[in-house]
């Protein structure tokens, strides 16, 4: 076992009833590593990464996360310590300010006091830049705003690793880049990130890895400057003509 | 609308107009609070108050708990959880309230002799455990829609942000769900207090009892009936009121 390895998802299956969704995944992810997963609708990029974490059940196969297995007792809640997550519709807490989604998590499974989690929680807000929202309910943040906090949200439980999972594709076209500079960001300062989209000049610019996925498979995978100029795969190849003209 | 309050005006009008006449069909005398005797009647009617507010209070209290204790369990993935609960709604749901009643109030503490707990239930308590065993399976159920209205998205952000199961309905689910229950669990309170008429049945001295006992001295069924009739009209416009306002409060607190 490779000692930089945080990831490792061996031989891993899952079905949706008759519907087979992933079929033997195999995905090992170094410390620092910046991933792009991308594919068509429906070919269980989304559902892999939530296996990540524990949202999805799978069938048969093995994922340990920082040398931690998701199948051993406790496994999932020792695991998504170290993960944090942003989805494509924010999830935001709507009863909840602003600045109490970001402390939540800290004060109540960190056992944090109020004032040390909203320290943290203005870091955040601040890197995120808009700590002037803090006060502010979700619903009066704009769409770019709120995927903001909702990744400060994940950043205050100071995870090793963090899933997004289509951030963008729930945000008007003006808002996309604010949202994806704050992850290009992260990613300089070596987080380790498992990232679901179809940004493509994002993949370009972070990506130490592209993985495209077709049907519940990883079809090719490879460096983006290796893909983007000469796809080994005719369905990648066709995937790539499709999102890039337009 | 209007036509309805005419039509009330009118009703309101002939009962007065039977009454007045005298011929013997109304005797409003036996609640005339301007007699010593009516007076002492309607004070004794109107004691009946208290009993059936704090016979409903409590029993909506335990129904809210019990309910909660039902519906969470019920909401598992696993059917093993599941069925547990889906058994006792089921169950309770199919048992009418009287018998119910009768069973609790002379079966139980039989039972629970039986097992080595030598247990008195009064009319006051064996009415209260009645009335929330028997609410609970509904308001375990308006738990389960008002809870399973929350988007999925919102367990899954607060599990990823280290919530464990309780935290994570106790600090995300129930405070945006409430919102939702409230109205139906309002209907059950008063629901509740109109079913604790039956109490009456096992001797607690609440509205109803203290209604047929004033009958059957006073043989006018007729004006004592319409009382106490009213006095539920009074206590239950009060209630739908407080819900109302409480209900505007949130909403109010919701849209800020």
């Amino acid at each position: 076992m490779n000692a930089d390895r945080v990831i490792e998802i061996s031989s891993l299956n899952k079905s949706f009833g008759d519907f087979q969704v992933l079929t033997n995944v195999d995905l090992n992810v170094s410390l620092g590593e910046r991933i792009v997963i991308c594919g068509p609708s429906g070919s269980g990029k989304s559902t892999l990464i939530r296996c990540v974490n524990g949202l999805e059940q799978y069938d048969s196969g093995k994922i340990t996360v920082d040398g931690m297995s998701l199948s051993a007792p406790g496994g999932v809640e020792r695991v998504r310590a170290e993960v944090g997550m942003v989805f494509q519709q924010f999830n935001l807490f709507p009863h909840l300010s602003v600045i109490d989604n970001l402390t939540l998590g800290p004060m109540k499974a960190r056992g944090m006091s109020r004032k040390e989690a909203e320290a943290l929680a203005m870091e955040y807000l601040d890197r995120v830049r808009i700590p002037e929202q803090a006060q502010k309910r979700p619903r009066d943040l704009s769409g770019g705003q709120q995927q903001r906090v909702a990744i400060a949200r994940s950043l205050c439980m100071k995870p090793k690793i963090m899933l997004f999972d289509e951030p963008t594709s729930a945000l008007d076209p003006e808002m996309i880049s604010e949202v994806l500079d704050v992850m290009v960001e992260l990613a300089r300062d070596g987080m380790t990130m498992l990232v679901v989209t179809h940004e493509m000049g994002f993949a370009r610019k972070v990506a130490d890895r592209m993985v495209f996925m077709d049907s519940g498979e990883i079809v090719e995978t490879g460096t983006p400057a290796e893909v983007f100029e000469a796809p080994k795969t005719e369905r990648f190849k066709s995937f790539l003509e499709k999102i890039l003209h337009h | 609308m209007t036509r309805f309050f005419k039509l009330s005006v009118l009703l309101g009008a002939c009962l007065f107009l039977a009454a007045c006449t005298g011929d013997g069909t109304w005797g409003w005398y036996v609640i005339d609070p301007t007699t010593p005797q009516g007076q002492s009647n309607v004070r004794f009617l109107i004691g009946g108050f208290w009993a059936t507010i704090q016979l409903s209070l409590i029993a909506t209290a335990l129904s809210m708990t019990i309910g909660l204790l039902v519906a969470l369990p019920g909401m598992s993935s696993n059917r093993w959880v599941r069925l547990p609960s889906r058994v006792y709604i089921e169950f309770v749901r199919a048992i009418p309230l009287l018998p119910m009643l009768f069973w609790v109030f002379y079966g139980l503490p039989v039972v629970m002799r039986s097992l080595g707990f030598p247990i008195t239930i009064d009319a006051f308590w064996g009415a209260i455990i009645t009335l929330a065993i028997s609410d609970s399976a509904f308001t375990a159920e308006i738990y389960r829609s008002g809870i399973q209205s929350i988007p999925k998205g919102q367990t899954e952000a607060a599990r990823t942000v280290g919530l464990t199961y309780s935290q994570t309905m106790r600090y995300v689910i129930l405070p945006q769900a409430i919102r939702r229950i409230l109205p139906p669990l309002a209907n059950q309170f008063i629901y509740i207090v109109k079913m604790s008429a039956f109490a009456s049945v096992i001797g607690m001295q609440e509205l109803t009892r203290r209604a047929n006992e004033l009958v059957v001295t006073e043989y006018r069924p007729l004006e004592i009936y319409t009382l106490l009739i009213l006095e539920y009209l009074v206590l239950v416009l009060i209630i739908s009121f407080f819900v109302r306002w409480l209900e505007r409060k949130m909403g109010a607190d919701e849209s800020r």
